[in-house]
């Protein structure tokens, strides 16, 4: 190692502990017995991410500006520590807390939504076996491992670096889509599916990385924006590189057309890792989006920007368009999520304008979609989730408590005032007409209002309509689960009421460092 | 001027209410009844202190108790109430409109199997958000509860609506207005982004007017494409007649009397201040709306066989003179729409209650069902007689003011137009006419005999929230000056940013009926 490398512990820290708790996760696996297991880790796993949260906290309040290693005071730009980084960071650990209790939770189905082996046939003696039994502990780790990736996702300051994130929190990914205990066979081709076309998502970007770097000379993002200016190189090195990476960042984002494997991998995946995705995942992807076009092609911006438009049009408009139509809560709610992966785009074309805006939209949204998947996960026909929305009509009647979450829930997913899906829209619509993009804002709208029918329709099932004779029941939840219930309804109810907290850091922590 | 916080009051209180009706057990219905009509009236009464205190000379400042409270101050959004005279005119409507419709739907849910504490709590939460639109004095502010506003309404109708369209007509009612709202949030955001954050009414209007051009256009019709909509104007209002059809009697007269007047109402308070030149390049456009609506809704009326969609009708001809009335931009006809705002909620606030009544009594809303009712229920087909000759604006009764006025003001401008929509007057003489002889004279249904509910004439509880109606229509009727005093002054402010100078000619002075 070089003795004039500096490294910054100190910024490194909230990485370094995930890290360590998913490797200390591991070893609990070998040498803790299996009746306190699931309370050590979940422990281990709480307290890891909320001591790497506050860790983040602390950094990102101290108006953190550096690069976490450095040459002689020369900053080499593999870990960017700038406020978009940070603040990424924060988001997707406080969000990865509460995903981490929905994992946990257990009284919904005897001894957990996962099985202990994915790779057993499905509906084979084995397999009906284990669903018997407790499920694995290994998820936490796995999970650790996931988020730790996402974190050094969005801090990642140079394509290399970018990649081992990339894989670092999809392969844990892959493997927990394959878990569930119920509809085995569905689970694994959500797996599959889902490693499938993420692998390929992974060699479009390796091939991106090594066209942009035959462009630039580099792979550090910086450097790529420098080369957009002065390269002499072939200007068509840069449009195949920018188009494939975007191709694989926009696949993880979940934007149309690489949007196909969301409505399944959603569907298919046990609803507390659906939930993992829809609210973290979605953080790590756009931030990655923001700072790729932020700080690595804003040069180029005049290349990208007709393509990017036409993204994020059939995005908003196609995400919004098939909801309408879906008869499946967790399909609807994968729609919507490729619509808000639009309205996210918006702000990605935005440029600096809007990221800010663009990271409070992603704080806003990522705590009513966790809430959302475990409202899911509680209603329950028998032992399976009753995901068809027929099933829960009328459930105002019966369970009056939970009717009203659902119907906050869907109220804040359309983006009516008072609630943060109206305070995340307005704010980053704001911000892309400072930008001059007149022509997204209306398509958002449009979408918008397309999109609110099916969430109504939700509403109008709980409320106004008659609940069947056989009605699923709610299961009351575990602390668990309601604390994600809880947390999920309080952020989106207080961020819809008093944005101005969370808009004055996004404010303050919404300059990328260039290095 | 005045220390209370009036009108931080007049929002909060229905508010309140709301959540401590809702939280009453299902089980008692009276206590939930009682203590919404409390809330409401303490609205009623807070209304009239406003009312009182409010200062009436043509110098007076345009809004008056003025509050303001900061709130996301990062979207320069604050809590900020004022009132004009318009506004006061229609939060007396409202605040009591809203007790009245309370006790008319007082025994409406006795029969289903409905929560009547959130039912009550749904028209509190209404009341508030009602009042608030017409309180606002912050752009985003205004929108917040204009869109807020729907989420009660929608469960009102959808929940305890009649009829089997009762579902389709709440989800209609609410994708429509959200629809237009969030044409006006795009608006309200450019806005927003063009003045360099500023959302203060106040300060947006004393400002440097915005420059005439496409920028002012786009807008202008972002604003008015929602308020279009909630008013409704022709060609935006299939809306109305399934909401209207379905919504229980009560909720339908504050739906027509008073939520659709917050898109006439915004009309003046936001297009007209703020885009003042783009108001003038649409005019034409929004009479010619207008005077078809006048025409068109009143030949759809006459061709209804529900009594409460005919209703529903009726009120978008009415609505077509209120576009006129603000888009000819003469001080008269201004003043005639205000007035004509006020008046038609109270004339058709108490066509719908009767109706209400009619409907709960035959179990039915059919014009075919009914038939020489008058010969059992006198006093109620008395009533109805009266509500609807005032909805056609029979001179004594207040609306005729109001017609007059815009058509007097009108008739200067543009002839034709006034023509047109005097035609309108005729039409709806036809439909009101019709509509009583149909249902309460002529040869008897043989069917109502054997409803014994349809012997049964106004009880107590009904003649006594008839009677403040029936008083206030032929009292503004005969004296409407005081009307003209309130709104007068708030009409000339207002009109300033077409004409470019103060008002001279009080055009509207000294006419009084008989």
């Amino acid at each position: 190692m070089n003795e004039a490398l500096q490294i910054d512990w100190g910024g490194l820290a909230p990485l370094i502990i995930v890290f360590a708790a998913a490797f200390g996760g591991l070893l609990v696996e070998a040498a803790v017995p299996k009746a306190v297991r699931l309370y050590v880790q979940v422990g281990l796993a709480v307290a890891a991410l909320a001591a790497a949260f506050v860790t983040v906290t602390v950094l990102l309040l101290g108006d953190k500006q550096t690069t976490a290693f450095s040459i002689e005071g020369t900053a080499i730009g593999s870990v960017v520590l700038d406020g978009p980084g940070l603040f990424l960071q924060a988001t997707i650990a406080i969000l990865a807390i509460v995903a981490v209790l929905l994992l946990a939770e257990r009284r919904t189905t005897r001894g957990g939504d996962f099985v202990a082996e994915a790779a057993v046939v499905a509906d084979s003696a084995a397999d009906i076996q284990q669903r018997r039994s407790d499920g694995a502990t290994e998820i936490f780790p796995l999970t650790l491992f996931a988020v730790g990736g996402m974190m050094m996702f969005v801090t990642a300051g140079d394509l290399l670096t970018m990649f081992v994130a990339l894989e670092m929190l999809s392969l844990p990914l892959y493997l927990l889509c394959g878990l569930a205990k119920r509809r085995r066979l569905i689970s694994q081709e959500a797996a599959l599916k889902y490693f499938l076309l993420g692998a390929f998502a992974s060699a479009f970007y390796v091939y991106g990385m090594a066209m942009l770097y035959g462009f630039a000379g580099t792979v550090d993002l910086a450097g790529i924006n420098q080369a957009g200016i002065s390269s002499g190189q072939p200007r068509l090195f840069l449009y195949i590189g920018v188009a494939m990476l975007a191709v694989a960042l926009l696949f993880k984002a979940g934007a149309v057309p690489f949007h196909m494997w969301t409505p399944d991998v959603y569907t298919g995946a046990p609803t507390p890792v659906t939930a993992l995705m829809a609210a973290c995942v979605k953080v790590a992807a756009f931030g990655g989006l923001l700072r790729v076009f932020n700080v690595g092609l804003a040069s180029s911006a005049w290349d990208w920007h007709l393509i990017l438009t036409v993204i994020a049009v059939a995005t908003m408009l196609g995400g919004a368009i098939f909801a309408v139509t879906q008869r499946n809560i967790k399909r609807l709610l994968a729609y919507s999520s490729i619509a808000n992966a639009g309205y996210l785009l918006v702000g990605v074309i935005a440029l600096g304008e809007a990221v800010g805006q663009t990271m409070f939209y992603l704080a806003a949204y990522g705590f009513t979609v966790i809430a959302a998947f475990a409202v899911v996960s509680l209603v329950r026909d028998g032992d399976e989730e009753a995901t068809h929305l027929s099933r829960w009509a009328g459930l105002g009647k019966n369970s009056p408590g939970t009717a009203v979450v659902v119907t906050i829930l869907m109220l804040a997913l359309a983006g009516l005032p008072f609630t943060s899906g109206f305070a995340a829209k307005f704010s980053l619509f704001a911000a892309a007409l400072q930008a001059d993009e007149l022509g997204l804002v209306i398509v958002g709208v449009v979408s918008s209002a397309i999109l609110a029918f099916p969430y109504l329709r939700v509403v109008v099932l709980l409320w106004l309509n008659e609940p069947a004779p056989d009605a699923p029941t709610v299961n009351l939840p575990s602390p668990m689960a309601g604390t994600v219930v809880a947390a999920g309804v309080v952020a989106t109810l207080f961020l819809g009421l008093f944005p101005g907290y969370l808009l004055d850091i996004v404010d303050q922590a919404s300059i990328f460092l260039n290095t | 001027m005045n220390e209370l916080p009036l009108l931080s009051a007049l929002v909060a209180v229905p508010l309140i209410g709301a959540v401590a009706v809702a939280s009453i057990k299902r089980e008692r219905a009276a206590a939930a009844r009682w203590t919404a009509l409390g809330f409401s009236g303490a609205v009623a009464l807070i209304a009239a202190l406003v009312a009182i205190g409010f200062d009436y000379s043509a110098g007076a400042p345009w809004l008056q108790f003025t509050e303001s409270y900061a709130w996301i101050p990062n979207w320069d959004l604050s809590l900020s109430w004022g009132v004009d005279g318009i506004a006061l005119l229609l939060v007396a409507l409202t605040a009591g409109l809203t007790p009245i419709a309370m006790l008319a739907a007082w025994r409406d849910l006795d029969s289903v199997q409905r929560s009547v504490p959130t039912f009550f709590a749904l028209i509190l939460a209404l009341e508030a958000a009602m009042l608030a639109t017409f309180l606002a004095s912050n752009v985003l502010l205004f929108y917040f509860f204009f869109e807020a506003m729907l989420v009660p309404m929608y469960f009102l109708i959808g929940s305890y609506g009649t009829g089997p369209r009762r579902q389709y007509a709440a989800v209609k009612f609410f994708l429509y207005s959200l629809l237009g709202g969030l044409f006006m949030l795009v608006a309200v955001i450019a806005l927003w982004v063009h003045n360099g954050g500023v959302f203060d009414w106040q300060t947006l209007v004393e400002a440097e007017p915005m420059a005439a051009g496409s920028l002012q256009n786009w807008l202008f019709l972002g604003f008015f494409l929602a308020f279009a909509i909630k008013a409704p104007f022709f060609p935006f209002h299939t809306w109305l007649p399934d909401a209207g059809g379905a919504a229980p009697a009560a909720v339908a007269a504050l739906l027509v009397g008073v939520m659709d007047k917050i898109g006439t109402f915004a009309i003046l308070r936001y297009c007209i201040p703020l885009f003042p030149d783009a108001t003038q390049t649409f005019a034409p456009w929004v009479i010619g709306m207008s005077v078809i609506g006048v025409l068109y809704a009143a030949f759809v009326a006459i061709g209804q066989t529900d009594l409460k969609r005919l209703v529903a009708y009726t009120s978008i001809a009415h609505f077509g003179f209120i576009g006129i009335g603000i888009f000819a931009f003469t001080q008269a006809s201004a003043t005639g729409a205000v007035l004509y705002m006020f008046n038609h909620g109270l004339a058709t606030g108490l066509l719908f209650i009767i109706v209400g009544f009619l409907a709960l009594r035959r179990g039915s809303s059919q014009i075919a069902d009914y038939g020489g009712a008058a010969k059992t229920l006198p006093l109620l087909a008395g009533i109805f007689l009266f509500a609807g000759l005032a909805s056609l604006s029979l001179p004594g009764t207040a609306p005729f003011i109001s017609e007059f006025l815009v058509l007097f003001g009108i008739f200067t401008e543009n002839t034709i137009v006034a023509v047109l929509a005097t035609l309108g007057i005729i039409l709806a003489a036809a439909y009101v006419l019709w509509m009583y002889q149909r249902t309460m004279q002529g040869d008897r249904n043989p069917a109502l005999d054997e409803v014994p509910a349809m012997k049964r004439d106004l009880t107590v509880r009904e003649k006594a929230l008839v009677a403040p109606l029936v008083i206030a229509i032929l009292g503004f009727g005969l004296y409407p000056q005081p009307l003209i005093d309130a709104v007068q002054p708030a009409v000339d402010n207002t009109l300033v940013f077409i004409t470019g100078e103060p008002a001279d000619a009080p055009a509207a002075e000294g006419v009084t009926n008989e």
